[in-house]
Order: structure tokens, then C-alpha cells, then sequence
């Protein structure tokens, strides 16, 4: 069966509600089905992949972690959008640095999160087979 | 057309599962298939067999049984993530059992089973359509 192209659309904050977890864990799961998974980061959803995060107060698994994870699974493809980012006073910076290793050029470590406008992932999404959104 | 459908949000707080299964039933009534749906987040809560509305007020859960969506096998349909309902006290029969916890409250016409169902939706149907926030 020919491959799929699947995005996962995160669009909540990690810890407000359990969408974001969640969301993480269908990602988990899709790895292993061997089909092209995107994911991207809108709303408040930019929040999940903010650096430097920490749940101690509030009782709650840090599963920020688990992002550095993706990379291992061949997820490489995480945009984020410029606008949610502007519109919250973050930057490419505020970000936690995903990287994956290029199998294609001698695994090379390259960065997995791209920063798109809202008018190029429309574009993206409109390429793909199936939409997830959390 | 193939279509398989998501649910992310509970019963009555929520308008996702009644708009997902008017969604069902026009699509069954001109003649569609619906290959699978997948109960997920709080959306596993519409398969608790303990709803007790109102007389005046639809049954959500009710309603989705009566829809009777089964593959070939005769199996459920309707599907609810295991990992999502344990950890909202959603328990069928087998997982109770394994849990030692006495009862259980999943509908018979649903049964409970892993993420990669969903994914499996996703690539088995011509549509998969989200239901949520």
C-alpha cells in the first residue's frame, strides 16, 4: 500500500489540558507505520516545544523530553508557525534545538524544526493525505 | 467512499460525538462505508454503558451502538484507546480483570484497543475526519 502523508496538528499548550501528551503519544505509535509524518506546531501549540521547561510545581510529567525523541524515529519534519510565535514574543531561539541524523548525507545532524508562515503551512497541509488535530 | 472518523471529547459537555454521529448516519444513509471509529481523549467516555439521561435527552452512547458498526469478523467498529480510557477509569471486562478491579463499564458495542488503530484508519480510509476542540 502506498505511503501516506500524515500531520499532526498540535495546537494546545502542553500542560492546560492533555491534548498536547496525547497527541505525543499518537505520533509514538505512527512511527511504526512506516508512513511520512509531519508535524506542526500552531496556536498555543507552540508552546510544546518551548526550551527549558519545568513541571516541578505543578505536580505533572515533563514530557518536553520525549521531543528530542523524534528524530530517532525518522519524524524530521516540524514546523512551526512564524505568526503563533510572533503573535506569544517568542523567538527561533525560545526553541528546544530537535535535530535528527541525515542518513542521505553521511548522518549529519540537521535541524528537525522549521518556521514557516501561516501561508506556506496552509500549502503544507493542503499536500497531505491525512490530518490529525490535537 | 471509505471514511473513518475521530473523536476527541466526551459526551454532553461537549457537541463532538453528536455532531460525529449525525456525520455517521447521513454518511451510512447514502451509502458509505464507515471503516472505523476511533474514541480518543475524553472522547473515550462515550462508551461508558452507565449514561443515565434524561428521558427528554438523546443517549449518546446508546446511539452509537445502535448504529452497530462491525467489520467483516462481526467485531466493534467502535473503538476506544486503551491508554487513554485506563487512565479515565474506562475499563472493559479483560482489562479490569487484569487490573483486579471488580466491574466494568465499557458498552459492548464498543471495543477498547491501541493508537495504532487510529493510524491504521487513517491509512485504510479515503477520509478521516476529526471530531473536537
Amino acid at each position: 500500500m502506498a505511503i501516506k502523508k500524515f500531520m499532526y496538528l498540535n495546537r494546545k499548550a502542553s500542560y492546560g489540558t492533555a491534548y498536547a501528551i496525547e497527541s505525543l503519544e499518537v505520533v509514538l505509535i505512527a512511527a511504526a507505520f512506516d508512513q511520512d509524518v509531519s508535524l506542526a506546531f500552531i496556536d498555543d501549540g507552540v508552546y510544546q516545544i518551548v526550551e527549558g521547561q519545568n513541571t516541578d510545581g505543578i505536580g505533572m510529567k515533563n514530557f518536553s523530553k520525549t521531543f528530542h525523541a523524534l528524530g530517532d524515529y525518522d519524524i524530521n519534519k516540524l514546523y512551526v508557525s512564524a505568526e503563533s510565535l510572533e503573535e506569544r514574543g517568542l523567538t527561533a531561539d525560545d526553541l528546544m534545538p530537535l535535530v535528527y541524523e541525515d542518513e542521505d548525507d553521511d548522518w549529519e545532524e540537521k535541524p528537525s524544526v522549521k518556521i514557516v508562515s501561516n501561508a506556506e503551512l496552509t500549502k503544507i497541509m493542503s499536500e497531505q493525505d491525512v490530518c490529525l488535530s490535537f | 467512499m471509505k471514511f473513518s472518523i475521530q473523536i476527541n471529547e466526551g459526551p454532553y459537555q461537549h457537541q463532538a460525538s453528536d455532531s460525529a454521529y449525525q456525520f455517521a448516519k447521513a454518511a451510512i444513509a447514502a451509502g458509505h462505508e464507515i471503516f472505523r471509529v476511533f474514541f480518543y481523549h475524553d472522547g473515550v467516555n462515550n462508551a461508558t454503558r452507565f449514561t443515565m439521561p434524561p428521558q427528554d435527552d438523546r443517549n449518546v452512547v446508546n446511539q452509537w451502538a445502535e448504529l452497530d458498526i462491525k467489520n467483516a469478523d462481526g467485531e466493534p467498529e467502535l473503538v476506544v484507546c486503551i491508554a487513554a480510557a485506563l487512565r479515565r477509569g474506562m475499563l472493559d471486562e479483560s482489562e479490569a480483570k487484569k487490573n483486579g478491579i471488580e466491574g466494568n463499564n465499557i458498552h459492548p458495542a464498543f471495543r477498547i484497543s491501541g493508537l495504532g488503530q487510529l493510524i491504521e484508519a487513517g491509512i485504510q480510509s479515503d477520509r478521516l475526519v476529526v471530531f473536537g476542540d
